[in-house]
Parts: C-alpha cells; structure tokens; sequence
C-alpha cells in the first residue's frame, strides 16, 4: 500500500457531474473524480458498475451523455478529432483484454503507436524506443514473437509496454490483473508501482482485485450506484461500517 | 414474433446503409492508407486464387461437356466454343467467383474484425492515433473492390481454356480456331457489364463482410454469428445485383 501524499499536486484529470446511460441502464449518474499529477487512484466497483465506461469517457472512446471531463486541462468531449490524438499520446491505456493485434509481431505493435501518432519517424529511433520498452517490462526476448505465443501476464506486459513507449503523462488501467494467476497479478502490480516511480506517471486504475488495490493504491474510489460512493485510502476504506464498502474489504 | 423479426430486418438495413456512407463520407478523404491497402490486395488475391483458378477451370470443363449433347441433338456441335463463351463470360463465372470470394473473403472479414472488436483491438487502434474505419474498413473494401472484378477476369480466362479442353475431349480443335471462335461471338456488349457488376460483387461482399464484423457483440459466439451472417447476406446480396444487373442490362438493351 502506497502513501497518499498527492492531495497538494496539481489535478491531471478533473470530471464533474458525468452521466452516461446506454438505454435504460444508467451507468453514471453525476460522478466527479479528481486525479493529482503522480497518484495512483484505484476506482474500486462491482462487475458493470460502469468503471470500464468511465475510464473509456476519459479517452474519448465513449461519448458522455452530461458533465465536464478535463484530462490535462483539456475538457475531452469538446475535442477535435486531431486534437484528442494529440491528447492521446499524453494519456496512456491499458486495456483489460491487452488489445494486442494479433496479426503483428510484439515489435510491430509496439512500433504501430509510434508510427501513427508520427512521433518518431527514422528506422533506428522506432527501434530504439521499442527495444527501450520492452526492457522495462522484462520482455526484450519476444520482440519477434506474435502475440499468440505468449502467456497472459507476457501479453498484459507487451500490452503494458506498448502504453508506455509514447511515455505518457497519465496511465489509465482497465482491470489489469483479470484473468492472471496471483503470482503474476502481483507482478504487474509491482510493475505498475515501478512504470509511476521511474515516469512519475498519473494513473487511473479500475480493478475489483484487492490484493493490486491494496498494493497500488494511493487512494481509492468507490463506484457505487453510478456514484462516487465513497473515498479514502486503503486503509482508511477498510474500517468503514457502510455494508456497501465493508463487502469488498471482508 | 413476426413484426419483431421485421424490425430486426429494417434495423439491420439501416445500419448498413449508415456505414456505407460513412465509407463514402470517409473513403475519399486523406490520410489514405495504402500500405495496408496493398496488404488487403495481397490477402485477397493470394487467399483466392488458388480457388478460383480450380474453380475456373472445372466450370469451364464441366459447362462444355454439359452443352455438347444438347448441341449435338440440333446439329450446332461447331456453335460449341461459342455458347459455352457467352454463358462462361456473361453469367456463370462472375457469379460462381463471387459467390467463391463471399464465402472466403466475407467470412475472413467479418471474423477478423468481429474478434479485433470484442478483443478491443479497434479500440486500441483508435487510442494509437488511428481511424480504425479508415484503416480496416476503407482499406478492405477498395481492395474487394480492385481484386474481386481481377479475379473474375482471370477466372474467365481459365475457364475458357477448361472449355478448350472439354471440346478437345471428343474432337480435335486446335487452340487457334477455337479461340477464333470464341472472340468472334464475345462482344463489348458481353464483357463490359460482366466487368461492371464485378465492381459491384466486390463493394457488396466488402461492405457486408466489414460492416458485419465491426458491429459484432457478444464475445466469441458473435464472432462466428458475423462471419456465417456475412457470408449469407454477401450470397444472397450477389444474386440481387446480378438480377438487377440483368434487368437494367435488359432495359439498355445491351445484354
């Protein structure tokens, strides 16, 4: 568990009164949400509480039905096309099925974001960058494997890998721990920890696995009824008496 | 029960008819992605040539040994390499390659894209700076476009000289009289809307295929629903343009 000494710092992602419905169903009824540059903010909710939702709102991916988001001073659904692929290089995403492109090597899709974004354009600097990437996630011998040949937690970590070579500002993590054995939940829970102290990176991570919530922490947000339902530290989270809270601590 | 399934038709219609313009809204505007264009030409082509050359050669083969009988019963055996041309050309071999190129272009897209889409990998495309349309969608469809009316061609040119060989199975005609034959009775009139609905057959197997796989939902069982749904709709969409294609070729009388 990770201190929460962030509260001072200046706020990266900033959302006010956000609502989102699909239908019936509404997700997100006035939610508000406060990111401080270099904290670890754990959304903590149940299964289709809409915590994937919000964090696809964030980048743009999804479209709000009310409320301000402002990611980097940035108020994301007033964006231009161009102007939310350049907010997009700054804001990093980790998607929970790793997203990796199946029908590329482990180079190639690290390259494709690169390439794409026009951020580096001569042969040796892709490669460099890539090699750079892997290095920190451990994975340097894959660079010419396909995805396919990989376990999960290699892929969570190529996929980890890929969000980090345009060395954005805020990291956004949907469930990164899903699906993983314990050992290597842990593993990319430590990784989380190491990518925010060697980047000083801002994340936003959406999880209903206690064991990365407690190691990865700064605070948590509880996502609850569509609501910022409750907020604190771990710590602070686990001595509550609202049955809604008490049930993911017990 | 009834009104229900015809909602889910005129629904299903205008969502397609929403994504092809939005190929024509989007087609035509830059950034245009032609490495992956070309990457789509080789896939097309190099998946379904094999087939379609087999396919092209059997049917000319086949549709020959077929005709000769009925030819030969009202003494016009010497009209042979001329009929079995025009059916070849104008009907049989557009058709049978769309169809060929419905089942494993269409299918090949919409299970491609269906599991980038539940595997949010078109997502992932979308956060890296790219129009996930433009990319696979556009791109897929253009090369459907180029290669499907390429594939034809040469498919007919096969077939043709499986027709060769199945007048030369019980007579002698040599390669030179019976090509004689078959571009004396071939006109413009007989290969250019042959050519033109090919264009058509590639838009549609294209669009289908893609529009399929990018509104797939749930999980891997809607992948394998989008590619068998592209596939049907691309079969039963091909002999709706070849209808239309006959009556309009009817009414300009050039059919």
């Amino acid at each position: 568990m990770t201190s929460n000494n962030n509260s001072n710092e200046p706020a990266v992602i900033q959302i006010k009164g956000l609502k989102k419905s699909f239908g019936a169903n509404h997700v997100l009824r006035n939610f508000h949400l406060e990111l401080h540059q270099g904290e670890n903010l754990v959304v903590l909710g149940k299964s289709g509480s809409g915590k994937s939702v919000l964090i696809k709102c964030l980048i743009g991916l999804l479209a709000p039905d009310a409320g301000s988001i402002k990611v980097l001073g940035d108020e994301v659904p007033e964006l231009s096309h161009d102007a939310l692929d350049k907010l997009r290089v700054k804001v990093g995403f980790l998607f929970q099925s790793n997203a990796l492109y199946d029908s590329m090597t482990v180079r190639e899709n690290l390259e494709f974001p690169l390439r794409r974004h026009w951020i580096k354009t001569t042969k040796e600097s892709v490669n460099e960058l890539v090699r750079h990437a892997l290095t920190d996630v451990g994975l340097i011998d894959t660079i010419d494997k396909m995805p396919a040949e990989l376990s999960g937690g290699m892929r969570k970590r190529i996929a980890l890998a890929r969000t980090l070579i345009l060395k954005p500002n805020i990291i956004l993590y949907d469930e990164p721990t899903t699906g993983l054995d314990p050992i290597t939940s842990r593993e990319i829970s430590n990784l989380i920890l190491a990518i925010q102290k060697k980047y000083n990176t801002s994340s936003i991570i959406i999880s209903h696995d206690m064991s990365c919530v407690k190691l990865t922490s700064n605070r948590i947000i509880m996502l609850i009824d569509g609501i910022c339902y409750a907020t604190g530290t771990y710590a602070e989270l686990c001595q509550s008496t609202d049955i809604k809270v008490k049930q993911f601590f017990d | 029960m009834t009104s229900n399934v015809l909602d889910n038709f005129l629904n299903e219609i205008g969502e397609l008819s929403r994504f092809m313009l939005r190929f024509f809204r989007e087609g035509f505007k830059p950034r245009y992605e032609f490495a992956e264009f070309s990457r789509q030409c080789f896939n097309i082509g190099n998946k379904t040539l094999p087939l379609v050359a087999i396919t092209g050669l059997i049917m000319g083969l086949v549709i020959t040994i077929q005709s000769q009988p009925s030819l030969q019963a009202f003494g016009a055996e010497s009209w042979l390499p001329s009929v079995v041309a025009v059916s070849l050309v104008r009907e049989i071999v557009p058709v049978i390659t769309a169809l060929i190129c419905a089942g494993k272009i269409g299918s090949s897209m919409g299970a491609e894209l269906g599991s980038m889409k539940v595997t949010e990998q078109i997502d992932a495309m979308e956060v890296s700076g790219t129009n996930p349309f433009k990319y696979l969608v556009v791109t897929r469809v253009f090369a459907a476009i180029l290669m499907i009316p390429l594939l034809i061609i040469l498919s007919d040119t096969i077939a043709l000289y499986g027709a060769f060989l199945g007048v030369n199975m019980k007579q002698v005609v040599s390669f030179h009289l019976f090509s004689n034959q078959v571009f004396e009775s071939l006109s413009f009139g007989d290969v250019l809307p042959s050519i033109i609905k090919a264009f058509f057959f590639g838009f549609a197997i294209g669009i289908i295929g893609c529009f399929k796989g990018f509104s797939t939902t749930n999980g891997t069982q809607g992948v394998g629903r989008a590619a068998n749904s592209a596939v049907v709709t691309s079969i039963f969409v091909v002999f709706i343009i070849d209808l239309m294609a006959a009556q309009i070729g009817d009414i300009l009388s050039i059919l």
